[in-house]
């Protein structure tokens, strides 16, 4: 092949790789442009503050997103301690090659893996079938109370489900607070939990709330870990207690698209509910990135 | 270390071992403590993942025990052809009907099938376009590319689900001419969406690790960019690749609403992409909700659970494997 | 014990001390006294030991996986590993400030106020009282009576080195170690430390690594040679500029090698 082959067959597949990138790219968009098209005319005061009306015909979905917000918020709460300390544990207090910390290391990245019916089945069968039961048993609860779908087991599997997500994110943030200020703050006697609390974790505290925000948006998109373990399709109540059923965006979405008697008609609603269920998202996950990309700029600035 | 000397010195002066000060062992114990309840924290874990097998595997087990579930859905049943009358299939998965059908023939083809299409679509998209990202383009298109790449990977997949079904599948239908909106093409495009940003950003990440001085040397020969990308980088990427393929792979496996949603469900057998399928992780999605708990329909819903929790678990071990190999290869072994 | 009752006791003392990581050996059987407010240098070559021996002293050593010792060191007579010795007494009693000035991303106030937070000092003016007294003592006061709240890492770098100074300070410690404290810094910066160090000897005992010569001879009173993970020599620091005993200390001094 001469040069002059040689560079235009480079050219040529340089340029297909660069036309992969744009279909990426263009995907994106089109998806975005579609919900947004379709969607955007139905997103009013009323569509977002009402309940759904005319058997799903009309109205709002005011349930929905208080479900996924309350559902999201449970787990929040439940992964995040877990979550932050098993990586304070993984980064701070494993002693060197703990074979211990390695097998934690394995475990997560599995968890990671797992996919997320798997979880929906986990749910069921740990926390409804099994501490569910037990808890009505030892509670001495006549019928099922514990034992059944409701936003507490819900929001739980997805705690497990979220819980590598927080585990790799913190400890990405553990490993960005400079050996340094532990040296200094141990050499002017501070204990190593004391260390951990005033100068570890407030450093680590962007990149571990990056890590909350990134386990909130993975988590309140979820659909098939919560098919079983508590959401409901249309519930007049929002949900009051820890074993109550919930409406939820994602299943809401799910529901309406797959089960609807006419499908012309609930389309506009339909779009509406992903356009809101994709903002939400998106904007969990811009706040993460801006998060993320602010304290690396501040990194690279204080070295 | 330090435990040796105090120890040796516990053991020759044991009279006059003098003691710690009250607030020095309160904080001592306060920081065991402390220490333990951490350590206990990072048990969880390990305890997820050990639940998750113990507690699908639980729930399936009924199937080898239970005399009656073992009878309607044995092994041969889920996994031999059935004789049937002549011109009826021989696999079908029918749980509830009189005569219970239960053969996992059909959804491993399902699952394939989308699988398939997924990985022909997504891997050269990924692998390309991280190529293209590491290899080839500006700065600024690259600083583009990253985010868009996490917005797709935010997504979540009910709402790809819910593009395939109502976007793509008459977008498939009319370019492809199939008879039916939702098919195993349908599906598998929408699972397309779903993987390409792992495939992506864990191919980038393995073509970024090599360093440097590689391709300086190879464009110093006198390669030109796109042999140094094709010959020298993307081959010693190459296990980091695989293993992004291998991530892709069995998060397209696991997959459930876009299946669910957009390849229509039935049960058949072909390995055309216009006809409808149904996939593992679908099938449980579909029908845990009307199943009695107990039944051997729920344990056979449970033993589809345990076959995917294995596959993947299985496809994740192999691309760590390759992970680690490809960081040690780049690195000479530090990490 | 001395006649003489101005004589300085040994206020930290190293005996037969050999220190490892893993098993390599990074000082071998090292004597050496500390004298009580007095300064004493350390110098050698890059890598004979001194941070090593430095970070011995207030068992900074401990953090480092696979270190490991034998032979003792004793702080006003009590053996520093002994079980009786809790390791964060040890540390506010024997402070360090390191090479690289490490502030913590909070303001100046709460930098040299947190020594004193986490041993447990609340009130709120004592810790004033303190802070203003540690700055002042490390000369940084009036450069930053007016911005105490404001971040610490907006300090210039010999401000910040004199912060980490200040900070070791508030917590009043009797032993000061300083592992090249001023070696990233202008000479200007650098002065006003071997200026702080001049005057923090009326009242802290100083061990001071240092690579530059002339910065020994100025500031110590006494000098440390280490070479290969051996204490060479120690002696009064006009002796060992002047008159060294041992021919590798000649050598150094007057930059043969090194
Ligand atoms: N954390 C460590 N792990 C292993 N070896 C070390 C460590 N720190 C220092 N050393 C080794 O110990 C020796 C002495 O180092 P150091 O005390 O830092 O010397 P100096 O401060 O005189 O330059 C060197 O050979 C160095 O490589
Ligand atoms: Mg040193």
């Amino acid at each position: 092949m001469t040069p002059g082959t040689r560079r235009a067959v480079g050219f040529a597949l340089t340029s297909l790789t660069g036309l992969a990138a744009f279909i990426i790219i263009a995907m994106l968009a089109i998806i975005l442009f579609n919900v947004v098209e379709n969607g955007a005319g139905g997103v009013t005061w009323t569509f977002l503050s009402q309940p759904p009306s005319d058997g799903m015909m009309g109205g709002g979905i005011f349930p929905a997103i208080f479900g996924t917000a309350a559902l999201t918020l449970l787990m929040t709460v439940a992964v995040m301690p877990v979550g932050v300390l098993t990586a304070v544990y993984l980064h701070e207090y494993a002693p060197p090659h703990s074979l211990f910390a390695r097998i934690v290391r394995v475990a997560v990245v599995n968890l990671a893996g797992v996919p997320s019916i798997v979880f929906g089945l986990f749910g069921l069968g740990f926390f409804i079938l099994f501490v569910g039961q037990g808890m009505d048993r030892a509670l001495g609860h006549e019928e099922m109370y514990w034992a059944q779908p409701g936003i507490l087991w819900a929001s739980l599997t997805l705690a497990v489900l979220t819980l590598p997500v927080v585990i790799v994110s913190t400890e990405e943030a553990l490993r960005a607070v400079p050996m340094d200020h532990r040296t200094a703050s141990l050499a002017l006697g501070a204990t190593q939990s004391q260390t951990l609390g005033r100068v570890v974790l407030p450093g680590a505290l962007p990149g571990i709330l990056t890590g909350a925000v990134l386990a909130i948006s993975r988590g309140a998109g979820e659909v098939a870990p919560i098919l079983f373990t508590g959401a409901a399709y249309f519930l007049p109540d929002l949900p009051s207690h820890l074993n109550s059923q919930f409406m939820h965006l994602g299943y809401h979405t799910y529901v309406m698209a797959t089960q609807s008697p006419d499908v012309e008609a609930t389309r506009p609603l339909l779009y509406s509910t992903v356009l809101v269920l994709l903002l939400l998202t998106f904007a969990l996950n811009l706040v993460a990135v801006i998060i993320r990309t602010r304290t690396r700029r501040k990194a690279a600035g204080a070295h | 270390m330090d435990r040796h000397a105090i120890m040796e010195q516990g053991l020759t002066q044991p009279l006059i071992a003098p003691a710690l000060s009250p607030a020095a062992r309160r904080r001592q114990l306060r920081e065991k403590v402390i220490a333990g309840f951490i350590t206990l924290m990072a048990f969880t874990g390990i305890a997820a993942l050990i639940l998750i097998i113990i507690f699908v595997a639980k729930e399936a087990l009924a199937l080898f025990t239970e005399p009656e579930a073992r009878h309607e859905a044995s092994l041969s049943k889920m996994f031999l052809a059935q004789d049937v009358a002549p011109g009826k299939p021989p696999f079908r998965w029918q749980p509830v009907s009189k005569i219970p059908k239960v053969s996992m023939i059909p959804l491993f083809v399902g699952t394939l099938k989308t699988t398939a299409v997924s990985m022909l679509v997504a891997v050269p998209l990924g692998v390309f376009g991280a190529l293209f990202a590491a290899e080839f383009a500006p700065r600024r298109l690259r600083e583009l590319l990253k985010p868009v790449i996490e917005l797709l990977a935010g997504i979540p997949s009910v709402v790809l689900g819910f593009f395939a079904l109502m976007v793509m599948s008459t977008v498939v239908k009319e370019a492809l001419g199939f008879d039916r909106p939702l098919n195993a093409m349908v599906a598998g495009l929408g699972l397309a969406l779903a993987i390409v940003p792992v495939i992506f950003t864990v191919s980038e990440d393995a073509l970024t690790a090599v360093p440097r001085s590689y391709r300086e040397a190879s464009l110093a020969l006198g390669a030109t960019p796109w042999e140094t990308a094709w010959k020298v980088v993307l081959p010693a990427a190459a296990p980091g690749i695989l293993a992004a393929c291998v991530l892709g792979f069995g998060r397209a496996i696991g997959e459930t609403m876009i299946v669910l949603m957009a390849s229509g469900n039935a049960d058949v057998i072909s390995w055309s992409l216009g006809d409808s399928a149904r996939s593992l992780s679908a099938t449980i999605a579909a029908e845990m909700g009307e199943v009695v708990v107990g039944s051997p329909h729920y344990s056979l819903l449970f033993f589809i659970g345990v076959q995917l929790f294995i596959f993947t678990f299985v496809l994740n071990l192999m691309a760590s494997t390759w992970t680690k190999r490809v960081i040690r290869k780049l690195t000479g072994g530090a990490a | 014990m001395s006649l003489n009752p101005n004589a300085p006791r040994p206020k930290m003392e190293a005996r037969e001390l050999t220190l490892r990581y893993g098993t390599k050996a990074a000082i071998q059987k090292v004597s050496l006294a500390i004298l009580d407010r007095r300064v004493t240098a350390l110098i050698g070559p890059s890598g004979c030991g001194k941070s090593t021996f430095l970070r011995a002293l207030n068992r900074m050593n401990d953090l480092i996986p696979g270190a490991n010792h034998t032979g003792t060191i004793l702080l006003d007579d009590m053996d520093i590993h002994d079980r009786s010795v809790d390791v964060v007494d040890l540390r506010r009693r024997v402070g360090m400030v390191f090479q690289k000035s490490n502030p913590f991303p909070k303001s100046i106030f709460e930098n040299v106020a947190y020594g004193l937070r986490v041993g447990g000092m609340k009130d709120k003016a004592a810790l004033e009282q303190r802070v203003e007294k540690s700055l002042r003592g490390a000369a940084l006061w009036d450069e930053v009576k007016d911005r105490l709240h404001e971040s610490a890492l907006g300090l210039s770098g010999g401000q910040q080195q004199r912060l980490c100074i200040a900070r070791a300070m508030a917590v009043e410690p009797q032993v000061l170690l300083m592992d090249e404290p001023a070696s990233a810094l202008d000479p200007i910066a650098t002065a006003k430390i071997e200026e702080l160090i001049h005057e923090l000897k009326a009242t802290y005992t100083i061990a001071i690594v240092t690579h530059n010569m002339q910065q020994a001879a100025r500031v110590s009173d006494r000098t440390a040679f280490f070479y290969m993970g051996e204490l060479v020599e120690c002696g009064a620091t006009e002796q060992i500029f002047t008159n060294p005993r041992e021919k590798r200390t000649e050598d150094y001094v007057t930059g043969k090698f090194g």
